[in-house]
């Protein structure tokens, strides 16, 4: 049972990790409809950057403070030197060219930091564990990330149902020719939501970094399990990315946890064990097949 | 008279560059210097190159051209290099491969094709084995192999509670079987991880629930970071002991995982601290050249362009015998940095293993101190199904 309740904080905790990064993906998949598979790269880049300026100053809110405005930066650049050019074009060649946009930031990083992976350690602060179940320790950090998913789940929820700019940003996603004829700034708007897509995703990066091995490439597999979020969520609904991200986070943590463990009582040991890391590591394609059967167009899809 | 004295400055230059161009021996590498996995295959070419340079381009008194690509991890890529250097290059030796993957792919056909191929570093049970080769030597490790030195070491040190970790592919699988060849007490739980995967927070809670009394875990490269680093911070890292194979505890990838993993045994055939005087000459002149110290992965390339240097002067860079070559390799007359090294009858090393402990140097860098040899003159468990 402690058990149970330990790994459903796992879940969670990796839920949120994924939203941070479904937020962004989703809304400028929302706004502008277009797919960026170069969104994970500004994920590794802000735990790059972020790893880089905690080792020099050693301090992790100077490197929170310069990572996560770091990423953003790099997305607003890439949103107007590249992007910018793809929202008319159909998805495939948004694919191509934010494929390309991938490889490139991974040769820059390589050349830039070079081979070997970077080393960052969870602040002194959040260094202990907490037991918030009693007889369970849990790492005061993962419990910190959880808080943090949180929080901007939260922002961002008031940000778009309650400001000036969360109503542009709807009116645009809805009818973007009637929200330029009210007068609403588009080009600037589409910038600003992509830098804060990016911010978000570089806030993730920076948050994993202390858990992960910084290196290149570590963007690509967050990015998958992102696609399915925002597939299973509904696109372009923060909401469904929120309820997607937690729903993934604890169907891959449980099935993980779970499974070979309920396979050894129908099956023997041996093949349990390889049957049930195997199911469990598709679990949630099976989980997003079976959404997309009932619901094709997503849990909460965004209002058409 | 003029005309003759051209004549014979024409011929004997023609005979000279006659002679470089037969005596250039070209060796290519395929080997993986990309994706996560890229600074392998980086110190496997610094190994590599460093012998080179201390012949001054030669290996064994022998021209060297070495011809080094990228196979990205990808084993159709590893296949088309291959191809290649042998067909336009007409390349005669090749070496480098990372990955066990992409040496099944590579190797089978490069060794039909009378082409010698010397792992550094891939070796997979079934070229050890049943597909063994006359043409194909390891002169790094069966794959297995430092994975049974753990599994005697701990057995030896007496734990009788152990809990497994590797990745659900292939060599992960033979990474528990190899383990447990040696391991004689119980199983508290074999976990294989997905590959690649990054966060290990739902094993760890499962392995604290099973109260092992010690870790045995297999994760390459960047998984092994995240695992080594989440185990820490989950606080286990202070009650359980870990065990491994060297393969997660080389010096890059400790300085990523920092005081994580200060403490952990792990099997290698290596370390920076083996007393041998070819060990000493080679940490030294490697942290010339690179300002840092070497891996076990360097430690092979260098090994193995070495033994290939030794056989070239046995011939005298002359590699039309193929037998007198194979000859000469098998016999392997180098100083190896790991001291006593032969060649067993599938062509795998016999040699002594150990296991290491991580420390933090007096400069606060991470390294390997070792502890123990375990092994003595061991060889690989496949040698037997070898018909050569």
């Amino acid at each position: 049972m402690l058990l149970l309740l330990e790994q459903v904080l796992n879940g969670l905790q990796l839920g949120v990790m994924l939203f941070l990064m479904a937020a962004g993906l989703t809304l400028v998949f929302g706004i502008m409809g277009l797919i960026n598979l170069a969104h994970g790269s500004m994920y590794m880049l802000g735990a790059f950057v972020g790893a880089t300026v905690t080792q020099a100053t050693g301090s992790f809110v100077v490197g929170l403070l310069v990572a996560i405005p770091a990423a953003a930066l790099v997305g607003w650049a890439v949103e107007l030197a590249v992007l910018r050019r793809l929202y008319a074009r159909d998805h495939l060649d948004q694919v191509l060219a934010t494929f390309g946009l991938l490889l490139f930031f991974n040769a820059l990083v390589q050349l830039l930091w070079g081979r070997q992976p970077l080393f960052m350690d969870v602040p002194e602060a959040l260094s202990g564990s907490v037991e918030l179940i009693p007889g369970v320790p849990y790492p005061a950090y993962r419990i910190a990330i959880i808080a943090t998913g949180l929080i901007v789940a939260m922002l961002l929820y008031l940000l778009i149902s309650r400001t000036r700019l969360g109503m542009q940003i709807r009116a645009s996603a809805s009818n973007r020719e009637m929200a330029e004829a009210i007068g609403v700034n588009t080009p600037m708007l589409y910038s600003l939501v992509f830098a804060l897509g990016a911010g978000l995703a570089g806030l993730a990066g920076l948050m994993a970094a202390p858990i992960l091995a910084v290196e290149t490439g570590m963007g690509e597999s967050i990015l998958i399990e992102t696609f399915v979020v925002i597939v299973i969520g509904g696109l372009g609904s923060i909401r469904g990315a929120f309820l997607g991200a937690l729903l993934v986070g604890l169907v891959d943590t449980l099935g993980r946890a779970f499974l070979p463990t309920l396979l050894r009582t129908v099956l023997p040991a041996a093949t349990a064990d390889g049957a049930g890391a195997s199911l469990s590591s598709m679990g949630i394609y099976i989980l997003m097949a079976a959404v997309l059967l009932w619901r094709p167009r997503g849990l909460f899809p965004a209002p058409a | 008279m003029r005309t003759q004295f051209t004549f014979m400055l024409m011929a004997a230059m023609w005979s000279v560059s006659g002679i470089a161009a037969a005596d250039a021996v070209k060796i290519g590498m395929i080997t993986t210097l990309t994706t996560k996995a890229g600074y392998l295959g980086e110190e496997i070419r610094d190994g590599f190159r460093l012998a080179m340079e201390q012949g001054g381009g030669k290996l064994g008194g022998v021209e060297i051209e070495l011809l080094v690509e990228d196979d990205g991890r990808k084993p159709e890529r590893g296949k088309q290099i291959a191809e290649r250097y042998i067909k336009r290059e007409n390349i005669k030796i090749i070496t480098g491969i990372v990955f066990s993957n992409v040496a099944m792919a590579v190797v089978p056909k490069v060794v039909r094709s009378d082409v010698f191929y010397i792992s550094p570093n891939a070796g997979p049970s079934k070229l050890a084995g049943s597909g063994c080769h006359e043409n194909y030597f390891n002169v790094a490790w069966q794959n297995d192999n430092l994975h049974e030195v753990t599994g005697k070491f701990v057995t030896d040190n007496g734990y009788t509670n152990v809990y497994m970790l590797a990745p659900n592919y292939p060599a992960g699988k033979d990474s528990l079987a190899g383990f447990k060849r040696y391991y004689k007490g119980k199983v508290a739980g074999e976990v294989y991880t997905k590959l690649g995967q990054s966060d290990y927070a739902a094993e760890l809670a499962a392995l604290r629930a099973a109260k092992p009394d010690a870790v045995f875990f297999f994760l390459p490269g960047g998984m092994g970071i995240n695992f080594l680093k989440q185990y820490s911070q989950a606080g286990l890292s202070g009650n359980i002991p870990v065990f491994g194979p060297a393969f997660s505890f080389d010096e890059r990838l400790l300085k990523a995982v920092g005081d994580a993993a200060v403490g952990v045994h792990n099997g290698s055939q290596w370390n920076r601290d083996l007393e041998n005087a070819a060990n000493s000459e080679f940490v030294a002149a490697f942290h010339a050249a690179h300002n840092r110290y070497p891996t076990l992965y360097a430690s092979q390339g260098y090994d193995a362009a070495r033994l290939i240097g030794s056989a070239l002067a046995a011939v005298g860079g002359n590699l039309d015998d193929a037998d007198a070559f194979r000859t000469a390799l098998r016999q392997a007359k180098f100083d190896s940095v790991r001291g006593a090294f032969r060649f067993g009858p599938n062509q795998h090393p016999i040699q002594n293993l150990y296991v290491r402990e991580v420390i933090k140097d007096a400069d606060g860098n991470y390294t390997n101190r070792t502890v123990k040899q375990v092994f003595t003159d061991h060889a690989d468990a496949y040698a037997k199904e070898c018909k050569m």
